[in-house]
């Protein structure tokens, strides 16, 4: 103990102490000179020897310091040392920190992404044990769950511990103002326990609370009961008023709690079965979610699953014909469809790092080739290998820390511009957005990578370190053939750069491509200045066929009078939105073997299909005349036509539902160009237009024709709609170009197109810097040979020629090794695209031509400086 | 870079733990004693003196004092302390009996051959 206190006052006092030493030795010194002198030598020999005998004083002076030092003092030594050598050279400093915190920063917050999407577990009791629990059906393989379907299925079931079920749904909060829409969760009563959620204010459901005759209950979600009744805590037992059903309020959620497919609920409402859907087993509208119990893995609780469906299928084969089951962890059903675009960001992102990191490794080669000759001196003087390599180690380190710290904050700064990337509606699919931070998963991430970049830098230079032949790097020039394989694999970096680089301008290019496919995808309207609503009238007002279509009616007319409005029609649902509300249905005079026959079923206002400029190829459009008293009828599309009526006319055919019950027969009368259902990149679904007036519903979409901009007309129609009656919402505005261009789709498309360009940009620019530094190292380092040539005869135009030779041939491997590797790249991202080939030659032939014609640009200025070189000062060069 | 020293560094240290039992000198001072009183025979390269005197220092076993010598220089003078006396007493020992043991050697070796 003592030792080390001792120890650590000397060290506090080093300056003195290194002072006292030194003239303590000083003093030795001299009194050996004067014996010495005595003895008869004279004074200046005297002086000599006494230095020589004393031995070196600075090497004393280090090993008495080393008497007393700690280990890690030569530590922070070596560092403090590291970076006087770095600020020598700022330039190389600076560029490979710049470049560095580049690379780490893309893949960081690229990497923070994928984290909280695809990695953090789901804020769930033991999330791994949760799975989604639903129907397939023959053209969805994940499709929805019915009611009775649930209740038979939590019977009999023995894999799961808990199956709870859950569909979203609207409603209208009947406030001061009068009826605001407002998203609903309707859930099953054991939905909370099952994913061991327990409520921060008041309580859960309990077993039977979503019965059918039950009181109405509900929860409060966290941001709701802030919002809306101020964080009071008597909000619990208070009622509220949902489309005219007086609910109560039992418990609020706690803050932390997130639902991905319905984020935005206020109100989590204890399901009762009692609409007409959730009577039928033939109508799916839910989805489950069910807890594995112990010991049950998802594969043997998917078969189960499959088999108690394959016996209701048995049991009730009108409704549950082709039903079967589906069986998938949780975490993938929320964020499958999600998965190939990150894992893509995050490949593009590495191959950035990538190029950053063979750069900087570039840069530190060149930069051990100078000091060769510094190191052998050093190492004659004493220094051993170890001590040189240990140095080259924290040179290293101390770049890579700087580079990662800088990386780190930008990445900070990454993460948030791309959160601002994603849209409000898309952020409702996505709460774990809100997660993205430097959690413990990306410093981890980020301090692997820093690990990796630092050993692929350090190796270089310290493989470069003099060995015994200490003469090569003192040697003036060193042109051993040593240095000549170092000088390929600066070179060889480059190609790897140049590759690279090829792979994400291919990858860049062909998303692009598909973008811009996508979004020209043929849609069968006119989807310019279409302004578009969703209306929600409430049902215990209007609770009659009669009046349902009376309201629709009433509100076409009255945004059909507003000035600037051209045409105004109401839909179901519309177009480019999903393959969503479907019908089976039984053609009349077929045989019928059971198999359902599922299409898209959309009910739209008589003037809809004209409203949106759809193309009427057989019979007519739907008119005023259909309607309640008139003979039921549909308009089909002609994949309709293609799909059930192959070569023959299907105009006055009759279709019914599966069992042909009389009010269900509606005739076809039309058939209409497709129109564009789901989805930019899904496929086209056949599709029945029913008559609104004969088939009406509360909640609908007004799609408005305007003269002008359709976005600033959308108040007024808002306005006008909820103007009819104090029971009506209206929420949803959005024109129809921006349904389009804001789908999932095109901004997962246009997402990863962006960003992988960016990346690609990225790349390119530092190819290209790499190869002019190449070879203007490569010039600098042939200096004398130039001068020899061009003593010798050749001509400036040779010279050039030959480093432009050299310059070409790197480009050319570069570039042919990153087609391969586009090609092989494009496999991989073969979900991402649309429309556009693995290999397509275009894109490839584009990116190779642009590359070599910027290569040659990056290799121009050494190859004229290296010709207009006097061959008198090249030759002098050292 | 190899150090060849001319004494082993325990032995070194015992000497001058001992050329400090009677009175404090400095660093020249010890070095001129261990070359008198051996008959010129060890030389203590100053070299080795200085890490050897800051190691006795760290280790409690002598202490450092500047003085003023009559002839109006600044010197340092090292000190023995308890712990220092101790210490020397137990090298002092463990030298003997590492001399009785390779005496021992060599004359059984030679009693042998």
């Amino acid at each position: 103990m003592g030792r080390v206190l001792r120890k650590l006052k000397r060290l506090l006092g080093r300056g003195r102490y290194e002072r006292e030493l030194a003239e303590e030795m000083s003093a030795h010194r001299a009194a050996i000179e004067v014996e010495l002198r005595e003895s008869g030598t004279t004074a200046e020999e005297a002086r000599y020897a006494a230095a020589r005998r004393f031995g070196n004083a600075a090497r004393l002076s280090d090993e008495s310091h080393g008497a007393i030092a700690f280990g890690a003092e030569t530590v922070a030594q070596d560092a403090r040392f590291a970076v006087r050598q770095l600020l020598r050279d700022p330039g190389l400093a600076v560029t490979a920190t710049g470049i560095l915190a580049l690379g780490i920063a893309a893949s960081v917050a690229i990497f923070a992404f994928v984290d909280a999407a695809l990695i953090r577990p789901l804020p769930y009791a033991r999330p791994d044990r949760l799975m989604d629990v639903t129907e397939s059906a023959a053209l969805m393989p994940h499709a929805n769950l019915s009611y009775p379907d649930y209740v038979d299925w939590r019977r009999l079931n023995r894999s799961f511990s808990a199956l709870a079920t859950y569909r979203g749904d609207g409603a209208l909060l009947q406030t001061g103002q009068g009826g605001e829409p407002v998203r609903l969760l309707k859930v099953s009563s054991n939905f909370f326990s099952t994913l061991g959620v327990t409520p921060a204010l008041g309580r859960d459901f309990r077993a039977g609370e979503d019965a059918e005759n039950a009181a109405p209950l509900a929860l409060l979600s966290y941001e709701a009961w802030q919002r809306r009744f101020g964080g009071r805590r008597d909000v619990i037992g208070q009622t509220v008023m949902l489309s005219g059903v007086a609910t109560t309020i039992i418990g609020v959620t706690p803050a932390s709690f997130e639902f991905a497919p319905h984020s935005r609920a206020e109100f989590t409402v204890a399901m009762q079965p009692t609409n007409g859907c959730d009577k039928r087993r033939s109508c799916h509208g839910l989805m489950g979610i069910g807890r594995l119990r112990d010991g049950v893995t998802e594969a043997a609780a998917r078969e189960e699953m499959k088999s108690i469906a394959a016996e209701l299928e048995r049991r009730y084969p009108d409704s549950n014909r082709g039903q079967g089951a589906s069986v998938m962890p949780l975490a993938e059903a929320f964020s499958g469809d999600v998965r190939p675009v990150l894992l893509t960001l995050l490949c593009g992102a590495g191959l950035l790092l990538l190029i950053a990191c063979l750069n900087v490794a570039n840069l530190l080669l060149v930069r051990a080739e100078k000091r060769r000759r510094e190191m052998a001196v050093r190492g004659a003087l004493g220094a051993s290998r170890i001590r040189l390599a240990r140095q080259c180690v924290t040179e290293s380190a101390v770049l890579t820390a700087t580079g990662a710290g800088l990386g780190l904050a930008l990445a900070t700064g990454a993460m948030q511009v791309l959160r601002g990337l994603v849209s409000k509606d898309m952020q409702e699919g996505m709460p774990f957005l809100h997660a993205i931070g430097l959690s413990p998963h990306v410093l981890g991430f980020a301090a692997g990578v820093a690990v990796l970049a630092m050993v692929v830098f350090t190796v270089g230079p310290v493989l470069r370190l003099p060995s015994a032949e200490l003469r090569d790097g003192l040697n003036e020039g060193g042109r051993s053939a040593a240095g000549r394989v170092w000088r390929r694999l600066g070179a060889n970096l480059v190609v790897a750069e140049v590759a690279v680089a090829v792979v994400l301008l291919a990858s860049a290019g062909l998303l692009t491509k598909s973008l811009w496919k996508m979004l020209h995808v043929a849609l069968g309207f006119n989807a310019e200045n279409l302004a578009t609503v969703q209306v929600g009238a409430s049902s215990t007002v209007f609770d009659t066929n009669a009046k349902q279509a009376a309201f629709a009616r009433a509100a076409v007319e009255r945004v059909r009078a507003l000035p600037g409005v051209e045409q105004a029609a109401v839909t179901t649902v519309l177009p480019v939105t999903c393959n969503c509300n479907t019908d089976w249905i039984r053609f009349v005079g077929k045989p019928y073997n059971g198999v359902h026959n599922e299409v898209n079923e959309r009910e739209v206002g008589a003037e809809y299909l004209q409203t949106l400029g759809a193309r009427l190829t057989r019979g007519r459009m739907l008119n005023r005349d259909d309607d309640a008293r008139h003979p039921r009828v549909v308009v089909i599309n002609e994949s309709f036509a293609r799909k059930y009526f192959p070569g023959e006319d299907p105009l006055g055919k009759v279709i019914g539902n599966s069992t042909l019950t009389q009010e269900s027969l509606r005739r076809i009368v039309g058939v209409v160009a497709d129109i564009r259902d789901a989805g930019l990149d899904a496929e086209q679904w056949p599709t029945e237009y029913e008559a609104f007036a004969q088939s009406p519903d509360n909640y609908f979409a007004l799609v408005v024709r305007t003269r002008g901009d359709a976005a600033a007309m959308l108040p007024a129609i808002s306005a006008a709609v909820r103007g009819l009656s104090p029971e009506v919402g209206v929420d949803g505005e959005i024109t129809m170009t921006s349904v389009i261009h804001d789908s999932y789709s095109a901004w997962l498309h246009r997402s990863a197109a962006w960003l992988v360009g960016g990346f690609a940009g990225l790349a390119f620019a530092l190819s290209l810097i790499g190869l002019y530094g190449t070879i203007a190292y490569s010039v600098s380092q042939r200096t004398r040979e130039i001068g020899v040539r061009m003593a010798l005869g050749a001509q400036r135009v040779n010279v050039s020629r030959m480093i432009l030779g050299e310059a070409g041939k790197l480009s050319v491997a570069g570039v042919a090794l990153g087609l391969a590797g586009a090609v092989g790249a494009a496999r991989l991202l073969h979900g991402l695209l649309f429309g556009v080939e693995a290999w397509d030659a275009a894109t490839l032939g584009t990116v190779a031509v642009v590359l070599l014609i910027a290569a040659l640009g990056a290799s121009a200025l050494p190859a004229l400086r290296a010709a207009r070189m006097n061959p008198m000062d090249a030759l002098r060069a050292e | 870079m190899s150090k060849r020293p001319d004494l082993m560094p325990g032995t070194l240290d015992m000497m001058i733990l001992k050329t400090l039992t009677r009175v404090p000198l400095h660093g020249y001072a010890i070095a001129q004693t261990i070359r008198q009183m051996s008959d010129e025979v060890l030389t203590v390269e100053e070299g080795s003196l200085y890490p050897a005197l800051q190691r006795l220092l760290v280790e409690g076993w002598v202490e450092a004092e500047w003085r003023q010598t009559p002839q109006k220089r600044r010197v340092r003078e090292y000190t023995l302390t308890q712990a220092g006396r101790a210490q020397l007493g137990v090298e002092e020992s463990r030298f003997a009996q590492m001399v009785t043991a390779i005496t021992r050697v060599m004359r059984d070796v030679e009693a042998e051959a």
